[in-house]
């Protein structure tokens, strides 16, 4: 048996979060700092000894110690993706909550660390039953971090938060147990390549796209997320942004399309009204909005909305720009918030009307986050264009409408991003107190550096982190092929005309002879 | 079968009342001074008797099948889970109980007593197969029941709460009593393989009215919905440890005796009483959650959450099949650890002066003050709202993958997505705990026996509680084939 390295992943945060409960307040912050930079390190082992065209299910660990369901673990590419930007994002989280966190230091250290486990392991589960034990436990540590630790009207973002989701996701359990008593079995690459019958799959579609449409979040159920994000510490809001809404298009990418292609096809269009709606919606509220969380929280869901309209384009190109979108998305609304956080934590308001012109006092701060306006823009060249272009262009291919109507979202993005940099950095300093702050300091730096490193690289060489999971999508797309929908955007092919358009009628040749 | 067969597979009912009518008259003679140790030889008694049920577990079904005295009991392994589940449960109750007896000054060598009268009831329900057993062992257990209820003498809500309890729980217990002259009447058998015998001959409407009293009156035992409402009442007037009894021990033999009666005798007839029993289950779940939802008193809503809990205990049941009761009995093991950790940091719960606290201003901001209590209720909690990978979720998933399994989709489906309006009583329970700022002073000491306790229950409910699955699997899987045939 080979070095379980996914289960020493698993073990290493579940082990410091222990730790961190009986720890005061300077050794749990090291101690979770040491725990997720040690993860960190396992992820960058994990991802070079990942064997690109290899296996398609690789690191596989299985043990049968439990009734009904087996601790298996493995990834593909795809996972593996999604686990390096989780072990990517913990540390700079952890950094992030430094100095602003200073009440119950421990146990706030803990909750984050137990969430790296669970994130890990929805990622790496390979049994259906597994994968949803992390799936839904990671609603009591985000409960905690949000009740606990969160803005004024924490309590009321955190019932919204655990309710939502949950009852969003109890359906899909009983979805799994009939999958399970149907086919015979929990292991999900098994039930990737098992056909349900179509009529059945219309149901088991709608039951697991209640929980991940929530947790996507897909309009109309997304009004959790608002809430959750300007309630939650700001690396709360980045764990939310960077990884958990990613949990949806995972779902979807892992689930839905593979084990449902029938019925995802029959759904497509009930994806795609909902997310042009999210796209144009959404970003129009983003442009109204006087807090600067709550307008990259609906930035997101324009965000995602692309991750879903790219997914449920049935090629190569949609899922492969979906992903990246997602991988992209979860670093650049992270580095946001991280942004927000650093001036949050100087001024303690989010109100955009309150700062201005810190591009003057604050000129790296600046830097930084026009990098990152730039990136959730979608510039080329960093790493949401890549992801984005690519989503757009597998979507062009099945339905040129849809296409038309995210691209619009694409400017309205560029609209309200701008117009949040013009407010927040440019102009006048109208208030005295935000034009005395400092600028980054090195704890600062150590956060927003790496994220802006690889935004670069993503948008640079986006193929370093195409190339571990095109063999993944490629299998996915033949899967779906059969199922694959048909919008206006076929080419047709009509009758050819009978000559070339500089054929001169014989009639006329007549005409011309006399 | 010889009469030592009989009294070798009865031996814990035995033991249990040998030892009690023993300890009556030590109280008797010596009053209260012994109350001490009184508690300490009940306790070890009733771990005694767990232990030989135990060890009759798969044993007692070799020989003659469990049958003892004529077929009017059976020791078979469903009988013999049953039996130590009770019988640790009540044990793990004796030991939290005197300490809140104390502080009143009202604790007296009868209490423990009145426990083992009450757990050699229980037992005899779990394992009868005679409805002349099973009236007799119901009423010694209800009748020990009603004086607990009224122990604190001083207390008038104590007083009331017995009286309420007396009864409705006689009015139950007529109610099952005309069942079982109707179903005896149609079958001319009190045995239940006679019963299932004569059903399955001819069931008559005049049997089948026998059929819903009995289970009707069985409801009411287990507080189950439209049968409940005594509960709250009780279970708030009634002395905390003895309300942290009567959510554990009683109600899973009365459960387990609903298992028993539904599918050994009835169980010919699942489709007449399939109907009531997800009646019974959905409106269980939905009024035990929005009831809860309201409630300021702890007990009270503890109350709720157990008629919300009996709700997905009947799910298993109304699957009907040996997966479905081996599902509610797996369901009835983990909710025993839950409650019985639930109350037992409630007992712990107290102001320096010694009063307890039961409202949630008295609990705000406790993870201040009592962080590791604050916290052993953080996981109990989720565990009662059945968020994984707290042990609580395998409950629900057991009886929910027993309904699927059954082809009950909607009923699983509804059960379900109801059990999400319970999460929000117990995430309130948290968000007064961890959210709010401390109100109250609260005592920093508790005795080691509690905190034994709390930990054994927590450690069960915790994650680690998965590792338990497979071999609670297998216990149940077995408990539910000796008298379930697979159909």
């Amino acid at each position: 048996m080979e070095f379980p390295i996914l289960s020493l992943m698993l073990a290493v945060p579940l082990v410091g979060a222990i730790a961190c409960l009986f720890l005061g307040a300077q050794s749990a912050r090291m101690v979770a700092l040491v725990a997720t930079l040690a993860n960190l390190a396992l992820g960058v082992v994990l991802w070079l000894n990942y064997d690109i065209g290899g296996a398609q299910w690789q690191f596989v660990e299985r043990a049968e110690i439990f009734a009904g369901f087996s601790y298996a673990l493995g990834i593909d590419g795809i996972a593996l993706m999604l686990i390096m930007l989780s072990v990517f994002l913990m540390p700079i989280c952890i950094l992030a909550s430094w100095d602003s966190i200073t009440k119950r230091v421990g146990e706030y250290m803990s909750a984050f660390l137990l969430m790296e486990v669970l994130m890990i392991g929805v990622f790496a589960a390979q049994d259906m039953f597994l994968f949803y034990i992390f799936f839904e436990a990671g609603l009591i540590p985000m409960y905690l971090i949000i009740g606990v630790w969160g803005g004024d009207n924490r309590i009321y973002a955190s019932y919204k938060f655990f309710l939502y989701t949950l009852l969003g996701s109890v359906l899909m359990l009983i979805a799994m147990m009939w999958m399970v008593n149907e086919a015979g079995t929990t292991d999900i690459p098994t039930l990737l390549n098992y056909d349900f019958d179509p009529q059945a799959q219309t149901w088991l579609w709608l039951a697991f796209f209640a929980s991940f449409a929530v947790k996507m979040p897909m309009w109309p159920v997304h009004t959790w997320l608002p809430d959750a994000h300007v309630q939650a510490p700001t690396a709360g809001s980045v764990i939310l942004a960077g990884v958990l809404l990613k949990l949806g298009g995972y779902g979807f990418i892992r689930f839905s399309l593979p084990m449902f292609p029938e019925a995802s096809a029959q759904f497509t269009w009930l994806v795609f009204i909902l997310s042009m709606i999210a796209v144009i919606y959404t970003s129009l509220v983003a442009l109204v909005q006087n807090d600067m969380k709550k307008l990259i929280a609906y930035s997101s869901v324009a965000h995602m909305a692309i991750v879903t309209a790219g997914l449920f384009a049935f090629n190569a190109q949609g899922l492969e720009g979906a992903m990246m979108v997602m991988l992209g998305h979860g670093l650049v609304s992270g580095a946001l918030f991280l942004c927000v956080g650093v001036i949050y934590d100087r001024l303690h308001t989010r109100e955009i009307a309150r700062y201005g012109g810190l591009a003057i006092n604050m000129p790296k701060y600046a830097l930084f986050f026009m990098l990152f306006t730039m990136a959730s823009v979608g510039l080329p060249g960093t790493s949401n264009f890549v992801g984005e272009f690519l989503a757009l262009a597998g979507l062009y291919k099945v339905s040129t409408l849809v296409t038309l109507v995210c691209t619009t979202g694409i400017i309205l993005g560029a609209a309200y991003m701008l117009y949040l940099y013009r407010r927040v950095a440019f102009g006048e300093q109208v208030n005295e107190d935000a034009a005395r702050m400092p600028d980054l300091n090195a704890r600062e730096w150590a956060m927003l550096a790496p994220i802006a490193a690889a935004v670069l690289w993503m948008g640079v060489y986006p193929e370093s982190f195409l190339a571990p999971m095109r063999q993944d999508i490629a299998a996915l797309e033949a899967r779906i092929a059969r199922a694959a929908p048909h919008f206006d955007a076929d080419n047709v092919i009509g009758t050819p005309r009978e000559h070339n358009a500089n054929y001169v009628a014989a009639a006329h040749g007549e005409e011309g002879a006399h | 079968m010889s009469y030592a067969t009989s009294f070798y597979l009865t031996g814990a009912e035995i033991g249990l009342s040998l030892a009690a009518l023993a300890l009556l008259l030590v109280a008797a003679w010596t009053g209260t001074k012994s109350a001490r140790i009184v508690t300490i030889l009940s306790v070890a008694a009733l771990v005694g008797a767990a232990i030989f049920s135990m060890g009759l577990f798969d044993r007692a079904a070799g020989e003659v099948a469990g049958r003892a005295y004529g077929d009017l009991y059976r020791a078979d392994a469903f009988g013999s889970f049953a039996k130590i589940l009770i019988y640790l449960a009540a044990a793990a109750i004796l030991v939290v109980t005197p300490r809140f007896f104390t502080q009143r000054a009202s604790y007296r060598a009868e209490y423990p007593v009145l426990m083992l009268f009450n757990a050699v009831g229980m037992g005899m329900m779990v394992s009868a197969t005679d409805l002349m057993t099973l009236y007799i062992g119901l009423e010694m257990s209800s009748l020990s029941s009603y004086v607990l209820a009224s122990f604190l003498k001083e207390d008038s809500r104590s007083s009331e709460a017995g009286l309420k309890y007396f009864v409705l729980g006689a009015l139950a217990s007529g109610i099952i009593l005309y069942g079982v002259s109707l179903v005896y009447g149609f079958t001319g058998s009190t045995n239940y393989e006679g019963i299932r015998a004569a059903f399955d001959a001819g069931f008559s409407t005049g049997a089948l009215f026998g059929v819903v009293f009995v289970l009707a009156g069985l409801a009411f035992k287990v507080s189950a919905v439209p049968f409940h409402m005594w509960t709250p009442d009780v279970y708030e007037g009634a002395p905390t440890p003895v309300t942290a009894f009567f959510a554990t021990a009683p109600k899973v033999a009365a459960m387990a005796m609903l298992l028993r009666m539904a599918m050994d005798p009835f169980g010919g007839e699942v489709d007449s009483w399939r109907q009531i029993v997800i009646f019974a289950a959905l409106a269980s779940i939905v009024v035990g959650a929005l009831g809860a939802i309201g409630q300021q008193n702890l007990k009270r809503l503890l109350a709720y959450s157990s008629i919300n809990n009996v709700g997905f205990i009947l799910i298993g049941l109304a699957a009907a099949t040996p997966a479905g009761v081996a599902a509610s009995l797996t369901y009835l093991a983990i909710y025993v650890a839950m409650v019985l950790g639930s109350f037992t940091a409630l007992l712990m719960l107290r102001d320096p002066a010694g009063n307890n606290l039961e409202t949630f201003t008295d609990i705000s901001g406790l993870s201040t003050k009592r962080p590791a209590l604050a916290w052993a209720l953080l996981a109990l909690m989720f565990s009662l709202a059945g968020i994984p990978p707290l042990f609580g979720f395998w409950g629900k998933f057991v009886v929910f993958q027993a309904a699927v399994q059954a082809d009950l989709v909607a009923l699983a489906a509804i059960g379900i997505a109801a059990s999400v309006i319970g999460a929000f009583y117990y995430l309130k329970f948290i968000k007064v705990m961890f959210f709010d700022e401390p109100l109250r002073e609260i005592e920093t000491e508790s005795p080691a026996s509690h905190w034994a306790v709390l930990a054994i229950c927590v450690a069960i409910i915790s994650p680690l509680g998965y590792l338990l699955t497979l071999p609670l699997g297998d216990w149940t899987a077995q408990a539910a084939a000796s008298f379930v045939a697979a159909m």
